[in-house]
C-alpha cells in the first residue's frame, strides 16, 4: 500500500521536473502568437518605408512647393494645397456637427434612458449604423444633400460642395462618437452619480458636475479618433462630387460662397492620381500619402498620449 | 439643550419640488438630448428611404433579364448581379484568410500572454494599423502587395486583380478583428483561468482549452464583424481590383473585376461615361441597397454573438 503510493509520488516528482523539456509546443505556440503581432507591425513599417521611398524624390526637390501648390496637369506643378485645406473644412464640418450631436445623444441614452426595450432598439439601431459601409452613406449624401437640398448645399455647383461632403461625412461619423461617448460614461462609476443625486442635484446637474469631467478624456480622444477617421474618409466623398481633376479655386469670394463651390479633399486627390499610371504621378501620389498619414499619426499619437495620460481605472 | 423660540417653517410639497428655475432647465437639456438621440433613428430611416425607392424605381423601369447576364456592364445595360456579388464574397474570403489568423492570434497574445507593459506597447500598432485610410492601403495594393507578392507568385496575375485587392482589404479588417475578439477573451472570468492552473494546466491550454471555448460567441462575432467590414471596403477595391468599366463574371481570383462597392464607386465617379443611358447610374441605389442589406443582416448576426458572451458572465 506505502510501496504504490511512493511510486506514485515518484513519477509525480518525475513528471514535475521533466515537465519543462515538454513545454516546446508551449513556446512554438506563444512565440506564433507573438509572430501574428509582428507580422503586422512589419506589413506597417513595409507600407511606410515603400511609401516613403516612392514619395522621396519629390518630397527632396519639391518639399514645401509640393504642400503649397495647387492641382495641376503638369506633375511637377501638381501640389496637395487644396486637397489639404478642403479636408481641413470638411472635418470643421464634422467636428461642429457630429461632435455635439453625438455627444447628447450618447448623454440621452446612458444617462437619461432605463434600460427599456425602446432604447435596446435604439442602441443597437447605432452599433447598427456604425457598421454601414461608408459608400452607403455616400448615396445617402447623394440623395440628400446633393440632390435634394441642392439650394442650400449649393446652388451654383449642383450640390457638389462643401456642405454636402461635409454633412455626409458628419453623419457618417455620429455612430461612431455616439458608442465611443457612452463607452466613456458608463465606465464613470455610479457611487460618483448618487454622491451628487444625494445633495440634490438634477440629472442635468449630475451629468454636467460630476460624470462629465470623469468622462471627459475618454470622450475627448474618442473624438480625435473620430476627426481623424473622417480625414481620410474617401468613398462617400466620391459620390457626393468631390473633385477628382482639375480644381479651380477663384480669389476674393464670400465664404459662404466658399463653402457651396466645388471642392476636392486629400484623399479624394491621393485617389485620382493613383489611378494615373505614370511614373512622376506615382510619385507625387505616394508624397501626397505621407502628407496624410503625418497628419492622420500625429493626430492619432496625440490621441493614445492623451489617453495613457488620463486614464485611470477605478 | 435651548429650543429656538421660532418654530421652523413646515416643509410643503412646493418646497420639496426645488427650484422652478432648474426644473425648466432641465427639461430643456432633457428634451435636447432627446432630439440629438432620435436623430440617430431618422438617419437610418433616411438611408432605407433613399435607397428603397430609389431601388424599386430602377428595377421598375430596366427589363429584369439584364441583371442576369454574362458581366457588370452599365454601359451596355448588362447588370449581372452575380458579377459584382461573386466578386465581393472573394474579396471578402481573400481577406479573412489574412485577419482571421493576424487577428486572433494578436488578440490571443495580447490578452492572454502579454504583460501590461507590452499591451502598452503593442496596441498602439494595431491602432495605428486601424488608422490608416482605406486609399492607402489602396495604393499599397497596386505599387507594393500586387507586384511584390502575387504577381511574383502568379505570374498570370493581371495588373489589377482581386488577390492583391483582397489581401489589403484583409490589412485592413485585422484591428477591427483584433480588438473585437480581445475584447470577448478578456471578459472571460479570471476564475475559470485559475481553476485550469490549479489543476496544472499549461498556459498554452488554459488559452486553446479554456479561453477560445469560452469566448467562442465573441471570437464568431469579431470574423463576422470582420466580414461585414471587408464587404463594404470600398477604396481599395476601386484602386487595386480595377474594373473601372465593367466586368465578366470571373471566380479566378487573378482576374480583374469589379464588387459591389467597386461598382458604386466607378458609376459615382463618371468613368462609366453614365450620361449615354440614364439606368446606367441609377443602378448604383439598387447596389447600394444590397450592400446595405448584406451587412445590415451580418450586423445583426455578429450582435447576437456578441450578446451572447455578456449575458453568459
Amino acid at each position: 500500500m506505502s510501496l504504490v503510493a511512493e511510486a506514485d509520488a515518484r513519477t509525480a516528482v518525475d513528471v514535475a521536473l521533466r515537465g519543462r523539456r515538454r513545454q516546446l509546443g508551449g513556446m512554438l505556440f506563444r512565440f506564433g502568437l507573438l509572430a501574428t503581432l509582428l507580422l503586422a507591425l512589419a506589413i506597417l513599417l513595409v507600407l511606410l518605408v515603400t511609401t516613403l521611398v516612392d514619395a522621396w524624390p519629390v518630397l527632396t526637390t519639391r518639399g514645401w512647393d509640393f504642400v503649397k501648390s495647387d492641382t495641376s496637369s503638369l506633375a511637377e506643378r501638381a501640389g496637395v494645397w487644396q486637397g489639404l485645406v478642403g479636408s481641413l473644412i470638411l472635418t470643421g464640418f464634422v467636428a461642429a456637427f457630429a461632435l455635439p450631436i453625438g455627444i447628447a445623444a450618447a448623454i440621452y441614452l446612458q444617462e437619461y434612458t432605463r434600460d427599456t426595450r425602446t432604447s435596446r432598439i435604439l442602441i443597437a439601431n447605432i452599433r447598427n449604423l456604425a457598421g454601414v459601409p461608408s459608400v452607403v452613406y455616400g448615396i445617402l449624401g447623394l440623395v440628400v444633400f446633393v440632390q435634394a437640398l441642392r439650394a442650400i448645399t449649393g446652388p451654383g455647383s449642383h450640390g457638389r460642395s462643401y456642405i454636402s461632403g461635409g454633412l455626409t461625412l458628419a453623419v457618417l461619423v455620429m455612430p461612431i462618437v455616439i458608442l465611443i461617448t457612452m463607452e466613456a460614461l458608463r465606465a464613470v462609476p455610479a457611487n460618483i452619480r448618487e454622491g451628487a443625486y444625494g445633495v440634490g442635484a438634477t440629472r442635468w446637474e449630475v451629468v454636467r458636475s460630476h460624470v462629465l469631467p470623469y468622462a471627459a478624456p475618454g470622450i475627448f480622444t474618442g473624438a480625435i479618433l473620430a476627426l481623424a477617421r473622417a480625414f481620410g474618409e474617401t468613398a462617400p466623398l466620391l459620390l457626393v462630387g468631390a473633385v477628382t481633376g482639375y480644381l479651380s479655386t477663384p480669389s476674393g469670394q464670400a465664404p459662404l460662397e466658399i463653402l457651396q463651390g466645388h471642392y476636392t479633399a486629400l484623399p479624394t486627390q491621393i485617389f485620382a492620381w493613383a489611378k494615373l499610371p505614370a511614373q512622376d504621378w506615382q510619385a507625387n501620389t505616394a508624397a501626397a500619402i505621407i502628407v496624410l498619414l503625418v497628419a492622420i499619426l500625429v493626430v492619432n499619437f496625440l490621441a493614445i498620449l492623451l489617453r495613457n495620460r488620463y486614464e485611470r481605472t477605478w | 439643550m435651548s429650543v429656538s423660540a421660532t418654530t421652523p417653517k413646515p416643509v410643503t410639497l412646493e418646497l420639496m419640488g426645488g427650484s422652478r428655475r432648474r426644473h425648466r432647465k432641465e427639461r430643456l437639456v432633457r428634451v435636447l438630448f432627446l432630439a440629438a438621440a432620435v436623430l440617430g433613428l431618422v438617419i437610418s430611416l433616411a438611408i432605407v428611404v433613399a435607397l428603397v425607392g430609389r431601388a424599386i424605381q430602377w428595377l421598375i423601369d430596366i427589363d429584369l433579364g439584364w441583371l442576369w447576364t454574362e458581366g457588370w456592364f452599365p454601359r451596355q445595360d448588362e447588370f449581372d448581379v452575380l458579377t459584382i456579388f461573386s466578386g465581393t464574397v472573394m474579396i471578402a474570403v481573400i481577406a479573412m484568410f489574412v485577419a482571421t489568423p493576424l487577428g486572433l492570434g494578436a488578440a490571443a497574445y495580447l490578452s492572454e500572454y502579454a504583460s501590461p507593459r507590452t499591451r502598452r506597447t503593442f496596441k498602439p500598432i494595431l491602432e495605428t494599423l486601424a488608422s490608416i485610410p482605406s486609399v492607402v492601403l489602396g495604393y499599397f495594393a497596386l505599387q507594393v502587395i500586387n507586384p511584390e507578392l502575387v504577381q511574383r507568385i502568379f505570374a498570370s496575375a493581371s495588373t489589377f486583380n482581386y488577390l492583391a485587392a483582397g489581401l489589403a482589404v484583409g490589412i485592413l479588417t485585422i484591428p477591427l478583428v483584433a480588438s473585437v475578439a480581445e475584447d470577448a477573451m478578456h471578459a472571460v472570468p479570471q476564475a475559470l483561468r485559475e481553476a485550469a492552473y490549479g489543476i496544472g494546466a499549461r498556459r498554452m491550454t488554459v488559452t486553446t482549452r479554456v479561453v477560445l471555448p469560452a469566448a467562442v460567441s465573441g471570437i464568431v462575432a469579431s470574423l463576422i464583424l470582420g466580414f461585414s467590414r471587408a464587404v463594404g471596403e470600398t477604396m481599395v477595391v476601386a484602386i487595386a481590383a480595377g474594373a473601372t468599366g465593367g466586368s465578366l463574371r470571373t471566380i479566378n481570383p487573378l482576374d480583374r473585376g469589379q464588387t459591389m462597392t467597386g461598382a458604386i464607386s466607378s458609376l459615382a465617379i463618371g468613368s462609366d461615361q453614365v450620361r449615354g443611358s440614364g439606368f446606367a447610374f441609377e443602378s448604383l441605389y439598387f447596389v447600394g441597397l444590397m450592400l446595405f442589406v448584406i451587412t445590415f443582416l451580418l450586423n445583426v448576426v455578429s450582435e447576437r454573438f456578441v450578446r451572447r458572451v455578456r449575458s453568459r458572465y
